[in-house]
């Protein structure tokens, strides 16, 4: 099967699906804390669940484990395969 | 002197740093945020003495919170004054997540002041299959690199030995892309992770935060925590505490008394009031009896049992998992999940809890998570009162209180984050690997806060039982009874006198519960006193801290929201039971 890739913010990843980032569009502040936890453009990134509720996501860029509020996670764009 | 500022990350190890290096013990915990104001210790190498500063952690030198905010204002400060004394940084770095913690060393060694890079938790490198060139590392960054585990000890001979040879690093300043794009480059040529199967806590890890599996665990672990301190403080008591006061305590006392006369300005001071010819610990108020019992053998025993769990619980890394899944339903009430952990901390002493709202961003956040740790939060010695004197008819009435306590939590925050400007911060938080608690670093933390807590409620308890004798002498008490009067029996339905429990509950809720004894309250009386002491004015070390964090104005708001609350509730009490 042919895969594709698609643009998707981590809040639409399943469960356990990785991805590379491919931005983050948000304001500049957001931008910053997240890029100094790692989470910038052209990192690999791995879901690895989401509360319910409009609930934080987490998250895991290289050995980080990283919980993201839902609002600023739906910001993040990650190219992934399917 | 010397300077040496440890900075780093959050929760790369820091404080553990500190205690190593210094031999003061500082509290550290498995999350990022422990620490949320500096803390100054002493090494002393040879003859050369020099200062130790545990500074906040930080992810970058742009603050993004105000315990962040201190760690880069102590860093400016040390930068302007580092030419002349010689200052050190050390930057913690944690081994295993070193293209992160490499941001901010860059950031440091723009600074123009002497950098060393400890790569912390080397043991767990090994664990986890990560190879770390470490020679190469220190060519490429120009500074000493030296690993070391701070739980051990290992590679702090080296550390040392590195201190009195460190230099400026020469570097030129980085753009902001520049600095990822090295860190990238450089990391890929110095590090090599193998590649390792899922252990048993990794699996463990992921279950806990999912949200099917998490909140039956969270619920399990709430209810095994409750159950724990309960069995710990409870054993204490019958086989500890209790037979000491009974059996050495109380004859000790009863011979004093008769030395003294049975009677007299001592005998009351000391002793107090013998009630059928022994002594009532909760109604004799003297200094060696009431004073005594009320923080060592009632408190006490509490206050240990839930310092030694949540310090389990602080080692092990759950509290950012618990974060993650309350963090729903903290929104509703203008915080974000993190605010638990500091919440937590309050049902110790709201002090600490207080302080620790340091880690939240906005200023609203920690306006409301302050207020309500000091409305809807009972700390330990509060709570092993209540339990103590409500514990005896049985589990509803102490059940009721928490209850109460904790609708109010919820409600206030859910009208607090209404009505104030603003909104809450989206939660972003490192969730750092669970540990098993070493052994050394819970004892000690224990034994601190312990100390801590003794230090702190024995002058003050003291100081209360003085303040009511003299109160009871001079008449003023009266005074003060009948002009309360409609207040206390009006509204709340209590006895005019309970007013005293109030008063003295400015200097310390624990022993207000106790003053409640001697009017022989009816059930219903003692929840709405116990609900109402906990939520009415802070004690006085409360409201300090209070002043210190949120500014007199703030502050006030938070008072009179606190009045408001207090006798709303209590009166709706009054009304319903």
């Amino acid at each position: 099967m042919e895969s594709e890739k698609a643009l998707l913010p981590v809040t639409q990843l399943k469960e356990g699906e990785s991805g590379t980032i491919w931005e983050i569009a948000g304001g500049l502040n957001a931008v910053r804390r997240l890029e100094a936890l790692g989470i910038r453009q052209g990192k690999s990134l791995k879901k690895l669940g989401g509360m319910y509720l409009r609930g934080p996501v987490v998250v895991q860029v290289g050995h980080t484990k990283i919980s993201i509020g839902h609002g600023m996670a739906s910001k993040i764009v990650v190219e992934v395969r399917r | 002197m010397k300077k040496v500022l440890l900075m780093g990350n959050p929760n790369v190890g820091k404080s553990v740093f500190f205690s190593r290096l210094t031999g003061v013990h500082v509290i550290s915990s498995n999350y990022p945020g422990t620490t949320v104001e500096f803390t100054k210790g002493y090494m002393l190498v040879g003859d050369e003495k020099s200062e130790i500063i545990d500074v906040p952690g930080t992810y970058t030198l742009e603050p993004t919170c105000k315990a962040e905010e201190v760690a880069c204002e102590m860093l400016k400060g040390a930068a302007k004054a580092a030419v002349k004394a010689g200052d050190v940084i050390i930057n913690v770095v944690d081994a295993t997540n070193l293209e992160r913690n490499l941001y901010l060393t860059l950031e440091l060694m723009e600074q123009d002041i002497p950098v060393i890079v400890a790569l912390n938790m080397w043991d767990d490198t090994k664990h986890r299959g990560i190879h770390i060139d470490v020679e190469k590392l220190s060519d490429w960054l120009g500074v000493p690199v030296v690993p070391t585990t701070a739980v051990t000890g290992e590679g702090f001979a080296k550390l040392i030995a590195e201190l009195y040879k460190a230099r400026t690093p020469r570097v030129r300043k980085h753009t902001l892309e520049e600095r990822w794009k090295d860190i990238g480059r450089l990391v890929n040529e110095i590090q090599h992770i193998e590649h390792k199967r899922h252990t048993f806590w990794e699996w463990l890890q992921d279950r806990t935060i999912h949200p099917l599996t998490g909140l039956p665990i969270a619920a399990l672990i709430a209810y095994a925590a409750f159950w724990l301190i309960r069995q710990i403080g409870e054993g204490l008591i019958g086989h500890v505490f209790e037979p000491f006061f009974t059996n050495v305590w109380t004859p000790l006392l009863l011979r004093l008394s008769v030395l003294l006369g049975s009677s007299g300005f001592w005998h009351d001071i000391l002793i107090g009031h013998l009630f059928d010819g022994t002594i009532d610990y909760f109604q004799s108020f003297g200094l060696l009896s009431t004073a005594v019992f009320v923080p060592i053998g009632a408190v006490l025993p509490y206050v240990l049992a839930f310092y030694l769990v949540l310090g389990l619980l602080e080692d092990s890394g759950y509290l950012p998992r618990l974060a993650v899944l309350l963090d729903t339903l903290m929104h509703r009430i203008g915080l974000h999940g993190f605010a638990i952990v500091p919440t937590l901390l309050g049902f110790g002493c709201n002090v600490p809890g207080i302080l620790a709202t340091r880690i939240l961003e906005s200023e609203r956040e920690r306006f409301i998570a302050s207020t309500l740790i000091s409305i809807g939060v009972p700390c330990a010695a509060l709570q092993a009162m209540i339990i103590g004197v409500l514990g005896k008819h049985g589990l509803w009435p102490v059940a009721l209180v928490y209850f109460t306590l904790g609708l109010t939590w919820l409600v206030l925050g859910f009208i607090l984050n209404k009505f104030l400007p603003g909104f809450s911060p989206e939660l972003l938080l490192e969730i750092p690997p669970y540990r098993f608690p070493p052994l050394g670093v819970l004892s000690r933390k224990l034994w601190w806060r312990i100390k801590a807590f003794l230090k702190e409620a024995f002058p003050v308890v003291m100081a209360g039982v003085l303040v009511v004798g003299i109160l009871y002498h001079v008449g003023l008490f009266d005074l003060l009874a009948n002009l309360s009067a409609p207040l206390m029996t009006g509204l709340l339905g209590l006895p005019k006198e309970a007013v005293i429990a109030i008063v003295v509950g400015f200097l310390r809720k624990d022993m207000a519960v106790g003053m409640l004894l001697p009017y022989a309250l009816t059930v219903n009386q003692l929840i709405i006193a116990c609900v109402v002491l906990a939520m009415f004015f802070p004690c006085i070390a409360t409201f300090i801290v209070l002043l210190r964090e949120l500014g007199w104005k703030n502050m006030l708001k938070a008072t009179v929201i606190m009045v408001l609350t207090a006798f709303t509730v209590g009166g709706l009490l009054n009304l319903l039971l």
